[in-house]
């Protein structure tokens, strides 16, 4: 065997092995959460843990019932996401079909600067700025509310709407809008009846992931949403999220103990909510191809 | 026979370039007109003045005026709308929208409404029946434009055209995507709408002028050389230039 041949095969199984790498983690990962979180599910019933309405992990007995934390994400991510796609769908559009190319440039770089923002800042400001002015403006006893972690999460969920819908929309092929202008649609018709939902499997995609990402979002949302672990009734009450929960109580438990396997239970929750959020993003992207 | 076009003193430019230079012609009503020349010598932008599709181009000035109905359609108050209604365009590549067939028919009544929806699927039989794809498509309404073949997809943008009732359609190259059996109906299809419309077709192929047109214009370099009755044009040129191109001598 001649030396480049030999090189070509030892290039070959390295980058074999970094594209492995990352499945191996995550596989690995999974592993670990199933092998902690189902260890609960030996003392705690799995329909007590997912639908029980108190979260009391450190009473005696301890209840384990995540159903508020589910709902409290969902509040939060519910709120953002009617914030943030209006939002964000219509400023794709304006970068992509009507703003200048100057314009445009100012606005996507000013975009990704917003996706660089460290969520730990956004929580300051937010804990700062937002929460005493939500408290004065609606006159509530706290403005450490659902609707301020949904404020908060739509900022963090646009940059990822917006590029990706931009890059949906930009995608489209130019022919379509000539051939619809050519009709005597103005650019509006045009851009609604034709461009938009030729691009319609990708923004649905960009506003998946926007939501993934909001789900997933941990620190801003602990610092704004007052992390009360009861029944949420309303958008403008303090409640608790999954991973809230998670990043609040892991550091005080004793590992091994209930309270340990219940946290990584809900991690469990939390893996399977994402991963169905990318399934539906995925789906979407690839309706278009068949 | 009645005037349907007519250019005056037409001059256009990209920034500095001059791409059409003092264009005067006369497009008759109900007939064909070719548009002739080698590639680059402005025929498809002079096509697209006539429904002011280079307004989409940045740093597009046009001097001159063009009469369509009485009217300088480069006036500063003219409707786009109204204009495209009246002047209908064919592209190059079948650009049906990525939509089912129904829908491409119906995009414009839909957005001028123009008809009830009880009319609808009135609108979608005639207008399939007058490209000849009714007795083809006619169980596969609902199906995705972009699944036919490119003649059948370029049909369906004339089709399309058509509910809209334009009184011009503007062909840029329309065949130059297709075979020579799906040209020759497209062709054929252009005689029959020819009762109705007055076209105006941009091609570089020369037979295809010859065999559709009523009258040619020869372009070259931004300037309309020659424009004659299609007859007189290929067997008699009066400009030596003419003469050399359709011999085949450059182009």
């Amino acid at each position: 065997m001649n030396l480049k041949s030999l090189k070509e095969q030892i290039i070959e199984k390295t980058i074999f092995l970094c594209g492995v790498t990352s499945v191996l983690f995550v596989v690995l990962i999974f592993i670990f959460l199933a092998k902690e979180g189902f260890a609960l599910f030996k003392t705690v019933h799995p329909a007590d843990f997912l639908t029980g309405r108190r979260w009391y992990p450190i009473s005696d007995p301890p209840q384990f019932g995540i159903l508020p934390l589910i709902l409290g994400s969902l509040y939060v991510t519910f709120g953002a996401t009617l914030i943030s796609v209006p939002i964000g769908v219509a400023s794709a559009v304006y970068i992509s079909e009507i703003a200048s190319s100057r314009v445009r440039e100012v606005l996507k770089s000013g975009i990704e600067l917003l996706a660089a923002i460290p969520s730990v800042v956004l929580g300051f400001i937010g804990i700062t700025t937002l929460v005493p002015f939500m408290r004065n403006a609606l006159n509530l006893p706290t403005g450490l509310t659902a609707f301020s972690g949904s404020l908060m999460l739509a900022f963090m969920a646009m940059p990822t709407i917006v590029s990706i819908a931009e890059d949906a929309i930009t995608a489209v092929p130019k022919k379509y809008k000539e051939a619809a202008l050519a009709l005597g649609a103005t650019h509006w018709q045009a851009i609604w009846r034709v461009v938009l939902r030729a691009a319609s499997s990708g923004i649905v995609a960009a506003i998946m992931l926007g939501i993934g990402r909001v789900i997933g979002e941990t620190m801003a949302v602990m610092m704004v949403t007052g992390n009360a672990s009861r029944m949420p009734t309303s958008l403008f009450l303090p409640v608790r999220t999954l991973t809230a929960t998670v990043a609040a109580e892991m550091g005080e438990t004793v590992q091994g103990s209930a309270h340990y396997h219940a946290l990584f239970a809900i991690g469990i929750v939390l893996f399977v909510i994402t991963f169905i959020i990318n399934l539906i993003a995925d789906w979407a992207v690839h309706r278009k191809s068949k | 026979m009645k005037t349907a076009v007519e250019t005056q003193d037409l001059n256009l430019f990209y920034g500095d370039f001059q791409a059409l230079k003092n264009i005067n012609l006369r497009v008759k009503e109900n007939s064909i007109t070719a548009l002739i020349g080698p590639s680059g010598c402005g025929k498809s932008t002079l096509l697209r003045t006539f429904n002011r599709m280079n307004d989409l181009i940045e740093g597009v000035r046009i001097e001159g005026r063009i009469v369509i109905e009485g009217e300088n359609i480069l006036a500063g108050g003219t409707d786009l709308v109204t204009l495209r209604k009246k002047v209908g365009m064919v592209f190059q590549r079948p650009n049906p929208f990525p939509l089912s067939i129904e829908e491409n028919i119906l995009f414009a009544p839909k957005i001028h409404k123009t008809a009830a929806k009880a009319d609808h699927e009135r609108i979608v039989e005639e207008s399939l029946k007058s490209v000849l794809l009714w007795d083809n498509l006619k169980d596969k309404l609902g199906k995705n434009a972009l699944n036919l073949t490119l003649e059948q997809q370029q049909r369906l943008c004339i089709a399309r055209l058509l509910p809209v009732k334009p009184e011009i359609l503007l062909m840029d190259e329309p065949c130059s995507a297709l075979d020579p059996i799906a040209t020759e109906r497209i062709e054929e299809l252009m005689r029959v709408l020819k009762e109705h419309y007055t076209i105006l077709i941009v091609t570089h192929n020369m037979q295809q002028a010859a065999r559709v047109s009523d009258d040619t214009g020869f372009m070259l370099l931004g300037e309309l050389i020659e424009f004659a009755s299609t007859g007189s044009i290929f067997t008699n040129p009066s400009d030596q230039r003419t003469n050399d191109y359709i011999t085949g001598r450059f182009g």
